[in-house]
């Protein structure tokens, strides 16, 4: 029997239970190289390219475009040119067989997002991976939250026991800040890491988290045993402060569409409907513009960041690894150049502020290694 | 997040607004119910159960129960308004306006501009709205369209449990009198709802679906309605815009001018009393300020002009459907292109 493959729905995000196949990018017959994107996969959530598994020759497209299908569906098949129609036909069968019996086995709900109480007010948390993984604190940007980790904390359940938070001001959690500044927010990290018993971790922050991540090394260098930053905030003067300003403005989904746009080299195509809704959503609760506008003012003022810890990059004992997408419009990925040279610096070529999310899977290989 | 009910989410709303000002106060007929009789206290609590667990809660001082007396106790709100407090009166059904409907228009309405603009009336009236509940002609109207008429009023229809809430935060915090349209049979309704106050500010439209072909205008039940009709036609290759204005007072023209100036084609539907109602002043607007944008006639999709029937069957056949939505649509797109303007 000839080698076949099958391509299946992926899983973008805890969440996703089927996805739709927006675009096909090849034809049957074409001959696909192992992590080729080969179609668009399209959720409420997020567009995102859909690479070959293996390489191999595209024999049959199983699910046509514009047709949805639960995570882990067949959605084409890979073989030798010389295999027989038939014997993709009764491959697909089996597939679908399999996969029906096995979908009417339910398997184990997504991770719900749970509130704990802190000296600081209610804060909301998402941990994934085993209790005793690695312990990993993932920290969102100005105006995110936790779900901005959608698709990378799922890509780290082996490893890393993750924890997820929603910044105050931000998502599920009190929109009564403690500060705006980025050690008075490091403090409510530190907090969170308290009450879930996670004495020192590696940080992850992306771009204001980044610079909260920072600041907590510095105040409390004990708790931190490593940082990965993603596009962080912290390490130059330059930001983009029309961005900042428009965000805090922002009230119809035009306005927000075309801003958010900027955030990813992909522009427009990557931002969904429910992602502006969500956005808007958050926006529209009480104290939130308090809160973002508070944040702005204190972390940069007019259109230019206050503080820099570049200084805290300096010290070798801490592995500090940063990651940055090429095309970045909200923070320059020049501002990884010219650092100490024990900081791996990773560069994406074809990603903008959101690599966590646009490069999530390189970004979870940065963390394996 | 938690799903909620229309019911639960208005509830939700009062509540939270009680908590935060103690000026909100709620009045109206059984808005606690059972008034003296033992063990019967908040027995109601509104005539469909939305202020229920309220009068427990904040005391007979803040959701007090009146008369069967529309005239004296909306003009007891908007005094109250007037005079420093934010009163939620419940109208029950909006057929019933009739009696004190001075109160309201030649009132409440005028109190900013008749005092040089230093009196505020900070007023919500609650009323139910719509057909298909069986209540027969007198408890089945949708009289929104005669509140918009007036100036001085802001008029608020919320089409899902999400837009209540933020909709009816807003009411409550806005210094002008605002009657709020609740459709009687969206109250089981449910979906995701935050637990936490937000606004959803007047004027402003929500747009449901985005597409090229056409815009569809609807309001309150009529949007559920309308987005099953734009699925429908999806799956036929028409592409419609689906607008919410979300208030008809003020009204979003501007975000729909932009929608047709976009599509060229309108159908608006309203469940409205066909003459004199929303999608006649929509398609007035539309058709005075964009007219070169249409590529075909405005169609409105409305009840027939008669008394709501008694009869369900009647009744169902009397209200717009998606089936009635997806075929004024289906004209709209099979009209002869009209020929641009020289």
């Amino acid at each position: 029997m000839a080698d076949l493959a099958a391509l299946t729905m992926p899983k973008l995000g805890l969440a996703m239970t089927e996805g739709q196949v927006a675009s096909w990018h090849r034809e049957e017959g074409d001959v696909i190289a192992a992590g080729e994107e080969i179609a668009d996969i399209e959720t409420p959530k997020i567009t995102a390219a859909y690479e070959s598994p293996a390489g191999g020759t595209l024999r049959r497209k199983v699910v046509a475009p514009g047709e949805t299908v639960p995570v882990g569906a067949l959605i084409g098949v890979l073989a030798e040119p010389a295999a027989e129609e038939a014997e993709i036909d009764a491959f697909i069968a089996e597939w679908q067989a399999r996969f029906a019996a096995s979908a009417a086995a339910e398997g184990p709900a997504a991770p719900e997002p749970e509130r704990i109480e802190t000296p600081f007010g209610p804060i909301q948390v998402l941990e994934t991976g085993p209790a005793d993984g690695k312990p990993l604190v993932l920290i969102h940007g100005f105006g995110g939250d936790l779900l901005t980790f959608f698709l990378l904390q799922p890509l780290l359940t082996e490893r890393y026991r993750a924890l997820a938070l929603d910044l105050p001001g931000h998502g599920g959690s009190t929109k009564t800040l403690p500060g705006a500044d980025p050690a008075s927010l490091a403090a409510v990290v530190s907090a969170v890491m308290s009450a879930r018993g996670m004495k020192p971790a590696h940080l992850l922050g992306h771009s204001l988290g980044g610079a909260i991540a920072l600041a907590l090394a510095e105040a409390e260098p004990e708790r931190v045993s490593a940082l990965t930053l993603v596009s962080p905030a912290g390490l130059g003067p330059e930001i983009n402060g029309d961005y900042i300003a428009g965000f805090i403005a922002a009230r119809r989904p035009r306005e927000l569409t075309s801003l958010l746009a900027t955030l990813f080299a992909g522009g427009q195509s990557l931002i969904t409907r429910e992602m502006i809704e969500g956005v808007l959503r958050y926006k529209r609760l009480d104290g939130v513009t308090a809160a973002l506008t508070a944040i702005a003012a204190a972390n940069m003022p007019e259109g230019r960041q206050a503080k820099s810890f570049r200084h805290l990059l300096a010290d070798a004992a801490r592995p500090v690894q940063i990651a940055w997408g090429r095309q970045d419009r909200i923070i320059p990925a020049m501002h990884a150049e010219g650092l100490p040279a024990h900081v791996r610096v990773s560069i994406f070529e074809d990603a903008g502020h959101m690599a966590h999310m646009e490069k999530a899977a390189d970004l979870a290989r940065l963390l394996e290694s | 997040m938690a799903k909620k009910s229309f019911r639960q989410a208005i509830n939700e709303a009062l509540r939270q607004e009680m908590d935060r000002d103690p000026t909100v106060v709620l009045m109206g007929e059984d808005v606690a119910g059972g008034a003296g009789a033992p063990g019967e206290d908040d027995a109601w609590g509104g005539p469909l159960g939305v202020t229920k667990g309220l009068m427990p809660r904040f005391g007979r001082e803040r959701v007090f129960d009146t008369p069967i007396t529309e005239s004296a106790f909306i003009g007891c709100a908007a005094g109250a308004a007037a005079t420093g407090l934010r009163p939620v009166a419940d109208l029950m059904f909006v057929d019933f306006m009739g009696v004190c409907f001075d109160q309201i228009f030649n009132q409440a309405a005028k109190f900013r501009y008749m005092f040089g603009g230093k009196a505020k009336t900070p007023l919500v009236i609650r009323t139910m709205y719509g057909a298909g509940f069986r209540a027969a002609s007198q408890h089945s109207q949708c009289l929104y369209p005669i509140f918009t008429h007036i100036p001085g009023l802001k008029v608020v229809i919320p089409s899902s449990p999400y837009e209540a809430k933020g909709l009816m935060i807003q009411a409550i915090r806005d210094d002008d009198p605002v009657i709020f349209f609740e459709h009687k049979v969206m109250y089981d309704d449910e979906e995701e709802v935050p637990d936490e106050p937000y606004v959803i500010p007047f004027g402003e439209a929500n747009f449901l679906r985005d597409g090229e072909d056409v815009t569809i205008v609807a309001l309150g039940r009529m949007v559920k309605f309308a987005v099953q009709a734009s699925d429908i036609l999806e799956k036929e290759g028409i592409e419609s815009t689906v607008l919410d204005p979300r208030t008809t007072s003020p009204l979003d023209i501007a975000s729909i001018l932009e929608s047709v100036g976009e599509t060229g084609r309108l159908v608006v539907v309203d469940e409205a009393s066909p003459r004199c109602n929303m999608a006649t002043d929509i398609s007035a607007q539309v058709a005075e300020q964009a007219f070169d944008a249409l590529k075909a006639p405005i169609r409105m999709v409305s009840p027939p002009h008669v008394p709501v029937p008694f009869s369900p069957s009647l009744e169902d056949e009397f209200l717009p459907s998606p089936e009635k939505i997806a075929a004024s649509v289906r004209a709209v797109m099979e009209a002869p292109a009209r020929r641009a303007a020289a």
